[in-house]
């Protein structure tokens, strides 16, 4: 059978887009309240691998492709890397330079907004990935463990 | 401007660059890392010409700030680790194609690079933490690399030690802090030196035994060294090069030196100096001790090069204990600097010949598909090329005279013996002869002797596995027979860099 009861898949679909809400409301206001890119990168990745629990690995695949992830993985870091070099435009690498804007407003703080955003795909994506990676290797290795023990 | 951000931002960029472009380039490992590792060696070789400078990160001044400090010692490591950066992955080019997932492999090295790069450059005492685990965990997937069984536990051997090590060394770091209220390194080194006057409380000297514990499992000094002879022969080939040529030098040695000669500072008569001092020597001659005589018995070639690092880096330790004792037990300056001096100079030398034996090892594998000695031999008349440069190699770290290891041993034993310790000079005279032996025993079994049935189908392997080979063996004759140009420009900076750790809190705080 693929994936659990009929019940948790049921109550997964509810929830999901409640999760990956509330992980993008954790990054974007990272700056301002409590949490920020892991913290809601984290959440956001959870809510992929409570579909690939509740569904099996193909449903959250194809949500998620390992393809895509793969690119968010990396593009996250390099999106991080990139906004750390516009500070050199000013002086120093990592310096604030984008507008301040008002205190306590979603556009303020400068650079916090979009770094937050960059670390929450690395790590989302990051996440699903590892998981994704323990739960394919068990099958694979097992299977090879069988093979080798015939051969 | 100034370039330091860009010895840990290229490398970094260049590891999420080549897995993301291998979405759909299958070959953007194999054209990036050769292009990004070699703008690195180049940046790394001119940095000698600048002069010593600090780089504030985000624009914040050192104690609250983050630093990036270049003086003298981090670029004698910068030399090592990008240069031979480069060369492995010239090496890797070829040799590496026996294994799938590479772009993954070269993602995995340029973040090894970017790692310790950032160590080396750090001046800020977490980021030389956070850099120091990129390093180490980049390097415990490299070791797993080939996935089989013996790979796998050597890779997990390796992370569970290294993590001990990590532990040890965080719980380090927060101790300092509580004492002092910094990170920064500069500030830290004056605070000791304000507040204890070079005596130190027990908080302190603590803290320094978890960081002599932990940076020396890193650098395999002896009691800590149970991870090495597993995970240098199971790596690929240019990964033990790295690993023995700089991994264990960046993340162990140079931490161990900046932290005790620059934070701590050796002062003269203080108690605590004296006994860091004698801890580093005693590891060192257990170091030089067990890693000469496990040597011997070795027939697994890379095995036998694994053990013959832990004895290598016990020469170096060596050389730096006796400069740290000297200086804290009010020694002449001039010794110590002989000492250090000698330490640093066979640090150097060890980068080039080892990680040409390792290479050489891969070469020799390459063409014969083994690394049992007992199955080699004959080598000379199938690979010309390699059997040549394996021999600059050995007899290099022989300390054969005209080649450079010769030097660096003897001016290591030259200050043990000016410095009283008489009986140590003997023990580390007898196992030079002791690693000259096992590397006869290398000579006789790979390279002379007669054709074995495997050599005999050998052939010399392809110029890009060669030329990496050919230019570590000019390193291995060039250091020695050219100290007078190489000593002033990289090693007796780097020697001064340690000496006057009231420099370097100038140098950061300006």
């Amino acid at each position: 059978m693929n994936g659990m009861t009929l019940i948790v898949k049921t109550i997964t679909d509810f929830v999901v887009g409640f999760i990956i809400v509330f992980g993008t409301y954790i990054v974007l206001y990272g700056h301002l309240t409590p949490g920020g890119g892991f913290a809601g990168g984290v959440i956001i990745a959870c809510a992929f691998i409570l579909l690939m629990l509740a569904h099996g690995k193909d449903v959250a695949f194809s949500k998620m492709p390992e393809k895509t992830a793969h690119i968010l993985d990396s593009a996250g870091a390099l999106m991080f890397l990139l906004i750390g070099w516009f500070g050199v435009t000013v002086g120093f690498f990592f310096m604030n330079t984008f507008g301040r804007g008002e205190a306590f407003r979603l556009l303020s703080s400068g650079m916090i907004l979009p770094l937050n955003i960059a670390i929450a795909f690395k790590v989302g994506s990051s996440l699903f990935l590892v998981f994704s990676a323990l739960a394919v290797f068990r099958r694979r290795s097992f299977r090879a463990m069988i093979e080798d023990e015939l051969a | 401007m100034n370039p330091l951000p860009l010895y840990v931002a290229i490398p970094l960029g260049a590891a999420f660059l080549i897995p993301l472009l291998g979405v759909w380039w299958k070959k953007s490992g194999e054209t990036l890392a050769p292009l990004f590792t070699l703008i690195l060696a180049i940046m790394a070789i001119v940095q000698v010409t600048r002069p010593a400078a600090v780089y504030h990160m985000g624009g914040w001044a050192p104690p609250v700030g983050i630093a990036l400090v270049s003086d003298g010692l981090s670029t004698l490591l910068l030399i090592a680790i990008n240069v031979v950066g480069f060369l492995c992955i010239l090496f890797s080019l070829k040799y590496m194609q026996m294994y799938t997932g590479l772009t993954k492999y070269y993602s995995l090295f340029m973040l090894m690079v970017a790692g310790m790069n950032g160590v080396v450059v750090s001046g800020d005492l977490f980021n030389l933490y956070v850099f120091l685990e990129v390093a180490s965990i980049a390097s415990y997937a490299l070791v797993a690399f080939g996935v089989g069984a013996e790979e796998l536990e050597a890779g997990f051997k390796y992370l569970i030690l290294g993590s001990v090590a990590s532990v040890m060394l965080l719980f380090g770091i927060g101790t300092v802090y509580a004492v002092t209220g910094s990170l920064n390194m500069a500030d830290v080194a004056q605070e000791i030196a304000m507040r204890f006057g070079g005596e130190m409380n027990p908080a302190l000297l603590l803290a320094g035994a978890f960081f002599l514990m932990g940076f020396g499992l890193k650098a395999a000094l002896v009691p800590f060294h149970a991870w090495l002879p597993d995970a240098h022969p199971s790596a690929p080939a240019p990964i033990s090069a790295m690993l023995s040529g700089v991994v264990i030098k960046s993340l162990g040695i140079y931490a161990i030196c900046r932290i005790f000669f620059n934070v701590y500072g050796i002062s003269t008569g203080s108690a605590g100096s004296v006994i860091f001092a004698n801890a580093m020597i005693a590891f060192a001659i257990l170091s030089i001790i067990v890693g000469g005589l496990l040597a011997i018995g070795q027939w697994d070639y890379k095995r036998l090069l694994a053990y013959s690092s832990i004895g290598q880096i016990g020469y170096v330790m060596l050389g730096i204990g006796v400069g740290a004792r000297v200086l804290a037990t009010g020694g002449q300056l001039s010794i110590a600097g002989l000492a250090i001096l000698g330490g640093l100079f066979h640090l150097f030398n060890h980068v080039a010949f080892k990680s040409l034996l390792f290479l050489s090892s891969g070469a020799i594998q390459h063409a014969t598909g083994t690394r049992d000695m007992k199955q080699l031999g004959g080598l000379r008349e199938r690979m010309p090329i390699t059997s040549f440069t394996t021999n600059m190699a050995a007899l290099s770290i022989a300390g054969v005279p005209p080649f450079s290891g010769f030097w660096s041993k003897l001016l290591i034993l030259i200050a043990t013996i000016k410095a009283g310790h008489i009986g140590i000079a003997i023990v580390a005279i007898i196992f030079a002869f002791v690693t000259l032996i096992y590397y006869i025993k290398v000579q006789r079994e790979i390279i002379y002797g007669t054709v074995s049935n495997l050599v005999e189908k050998a052939r010399e392997v392809p110029a890009l596995m060669y030329v990496p080979l050919i230019l570590l063996a000019i390193a291995c004759v060039g250091m020695g027979l050219l100290y007078p140009v190489v000593g002033p420009r990289v090693l007796e900076p780097a020697r001064d860099a340690l000496m006057n750790s009231a420099e370097y809190i100038q140098l950061v705080l300006g």
